[in-house]
């Protein structure tokens, strides 16, 4: 099932599937180390419309709702 | 020889550089941008070099302007040696840098710093074979103890001027063919742009913005080329050129780094994971914020008074008994009354709060703190056209305007930067906060003054959102890295206290001597009259205040503390209501509250967002002003 990050609760690990906007994005992403193939957790899930911190390769990043909402991602299945 | 530090956020690189670089430090502009570089000559065991301190960067390839900026420092002006430090705790994603570095051909060092911290969250690294895979030296070393500094540079020395011994990590298979097949159409161009074949091959390729501008110009063959390859690779693969290969080189930083490192398992939540639950919770981290944000100021408010009322009774002293010794009716004593005024000025108004700001300030940042106020700040920040990380700046505003302004600089756009600047001098600094107080607070009642202080909210929200409608957001969203917690050093502290307080004093101070002495001038010639007479169509006019208060506003100018004083002079006392209906009281406080920020912000804002910056603000702050105090005015017509 794959949906968007934005709609991701805290805990929940997922694995990134597609990025879904342009050059741009895709290297502002990528630079922080998010690409496609990448297994991160959701520390937190956006709060009043706000931004989500996530886990990926040891490392904590903020990420705007805007952002979130253009991350395509698969959680990962079981328990 | 001259050697870079190129790095990733966050991975002590500014503690790195301040470590080792003397007082002879400048900060210099990249050319045409008002992004800066540090640079220093350094004397380290014998040898001398200079060291320059480029941004953070996260990639060579990213298209922020500060990655642009130092990418063209390193292709324009070739240093001799390029120190790659990093993280070692976050080793994987720094190695992608090290890999795209690798392919500049620039001799390079690779540092691990925060080893210590590294190992504290289980990682060990094997350095020899790091070194082996990437054919250049590495050196660990944990920067904010100094330990291996001496070593790094020692080795940088050692291979700088050298050919460099980087080896290539190659990508997969087919998008090496096509690499090998863009190569040689490549060459040309790469010699005239001054980099390696093979880089400007995978910059063409990955589709960057600056290198495929470069290419097109001179060489439209090249770029055809590169176009139909591009689609090559994106046919075969099934996503665009660029994705496919950053995936890739991200995926070869990834097997790197499991080759040479070993991470043991986490086995529980660590207590600084549990502390962090409660500093960024949706309830608790806005509390927390608010907790320190209030504690931030009382205690830069307590240390700058205690520190500013001690050092202006001197200087009034000083001044009465130059009076006493000058004839005080001479130019020579009207002038150097000015000058006195201004070095007052800086050291007992100025520095008394800028000091324990800044070493406030270096305390957050250094303890990892700002990027999670940014982070819960963000989403109301937007809705004002601005980001999380204007937070700072806007709660400095409320103590002084001149540090708050040079707090401005963590926002990575000049946007961003130019927009928050002009905003949080909107906000009433402590100077403007005594002028509520005394006229307000003291005439009209401590509720309406504590209105001023929403209603000054409203506005600078709403000016935010009309500069947002006229210079909009070019970036969706926030991605903000919020690093490990990390104890404060004294040496970064220190260095960070000396490097800004030397900012003030070369560029703010000036402005404010020179105009304390034409200001004493204007006394001097009896200009005063003239001026209330050419304002009084405006004060008198057009917000009904009494004409002698025409030379005040400009004395407000300069110092905003002294509209106070200069009212009391110019209306001959100091019981206002005397002179002054509630009403005039009010809208003469609402003005002043807006208009023009005083003499040493100005300067600031010149450093920081141009001579541009400087007068827009000026004027949209006075109009606003104006707007605001008519509205007053009209709103007391009408009830």
């Amino acid at each position: 099932m794959i949906t968007t990050l934005d709609k991701m609760r805290s805990g929940e690990k997922v694995t990134v599937r597609n990025i879904l906007g342009g050059h741009d994005l895709r290297r502002r992403l990528g630079s922080l180390g998010i690409h496609p193939d990448d297994e991160l957790e959701v520390i937190r899930s956006g709060f009043f419309g706000g931004p989500l911190l996530v886990r990926i390769h040891g490392v904590e990043i903020g990420l705007g709702k805007g952002m979130a909402e253009k991350i395509e991602v698969e959680p990962e299945a079981g328990p | 020889m001259r050697i870079a530090l190129v790095g990733q956020p966050n991975c002590g690189k500014s503690t790195l550089f301040n470590s080792v670089s003397g007082y002879k430090t400048a900060v210099s502009n990249f050319p045409g941008t008002t992004i800066e570089f540090v640079s220093s000559r350094v004397r380290l065991g014998g040898r001398e070099f200079e060291l320059v301190d480029l941004p953070g960067i996260y990639s060579l390839s990213a298209p922020d302007t500060e990655e642009r900026v130092a990418r063209d420092y390193l292709f324009d002006n070739r240093p001799d040696v390029v120190v790659n430090i990093m993280d070692a705790s976050v080793l994987s994603r720094s190695l992608e840098l090290t890999l795209e570095l690798l392919g500049t051909g620039i001799p390079l060092v690779v540092c691990l710093n925060m080893v210590d911290e590294a190992l504290r969250k289980g990682i060990s690294i094997d350095m020899d074979r790091l070194a082996e895979e990437t054919g250049v030296p590495v050196v660990p070393t944990v920067a904010v103890r100094g330990k291996g500094v001496a070593e790094l540079f020692e080795k940088a020395l050692e291979i700088g001027g050298r050919a460099g011994t980087g080896r290539t990590i190659p990508l997969s298979l087919d998008v090496e063919k096509v690499i090998g097949e863009l190569e040689p159409s490549a060459s040309p161009a790469a010699e005239k742009l001054g980099v390696p074949p093979r880089l400007l091959s995978v910059m063409l390729l990955e589709e960057d913005e600056q290198f495929v501008e470069a290419v097109a110009k001179n060489y439209p063959d090249l770029e055809e080329r590169s176009a139909a390859l591009r689609a090559r690779i994106s046919e075969r693969h099934g996503r665009p050129a660029d994705m496919v290969i950053s995936s890739e080189r991200h995926g070869l930083a990834m097997n790197l780094f499991e080759r040479v490192a070993r991470v043991k398992p986490r086995e529980r939540i660590t207590l600084v994971e549990q502390i962090d639950h409660y500093v960024m919770g949706p309830f608790s981290g806005y509390i927390f914020l608010a907790a320190v944000l209030l504690v931030f100021f009382i205690s830069v408010f307590n240390v700058g008074k205690h520190l500013e009322e001690p050092l202006l009774e001197w200087f009034e002293g000083f001044i009465i008994h130059l009076s006493g010794r000058l004839d005080a009716s001479s130019l020579l004593f009207t002038v150097t009354n000015g000058l006195i005024q201004g070095f007052s000025g800086g050291i007992g108004i100025v520095l008394p709060y800028l000091i324990p700001f800044i070493i406030g300030l270096a305390l957050l940042e250094d303890v990892g703190y700002l990027p999670r106020a940014a982070f819960l700040m963000d989403s109301i920040m937007h809705r004002v056209g601005l980001h999380g990380k204007s937070i700072i700046p806007f709660v400095l505003s409320y103590g002084c305007n001149v540090p708050a302004i040079m707090a401005v600089r963590v926002m990575e756009r000049r946007r961003d930067r130019f927009v928050t600047s002009v905003l949080s001098t909107m906000v009433p600094c402590a100077a403007r906060t005594t002028i509520i107080f005394a006229l307000v607070a003291f005439y009209l009642g401590p509720v309406t003054a504590g209105l001023l202080y929403v209603l000054n909210i409203l506005v600078i929200a709403i000016a935010g959102s009309l500069l947002t409608r006229v210079m909009p957001e070019i970036s969706p969203g926030m991605i903000i890295e919020i690093p490990a917690y990390r104890l404060p050093s004294l040496r970064s502290i220190a260095a960070k206290l000396w490097f800004r307080l030397r900012e003030f004093i070369v560029i703010a101070w000036p402005f404010l001597i020179v105009g304390s002495v034409v200001l004493s001038l204007l006394d001097y010639f009896h200009l005063s009259g003239r001026i209330n007479g050419f304002l009084a169509p405006f004060t008198s006019g057009l917000l009904g205040l009494p004409p002698e208060v025409g030379i005040t506003l400009i004395f407000g100018i300069l110092r905003k503390e002294l509209t106070l004083i200069m009212l009391v002079q110019a209306l001959g006392t100091s019981d206002f209501s005397v002179v002054m209906s509630q009403e005039q009281l009010l809208v003469f406080t609402v003005f002043t509250l807006f208009y023009v920020p005083c003499l040493a912000t100005l300067g600031m804002l010149r450093s920081v967002a141009g001579i541009s910056g400087m007068f827009f603000t000026l004027i949209v702050n006075t109009a606003i002003g104006a707007v605001a105090a008519l509205g007053v005015r009209a709103f007391f017509m009408l009830v």
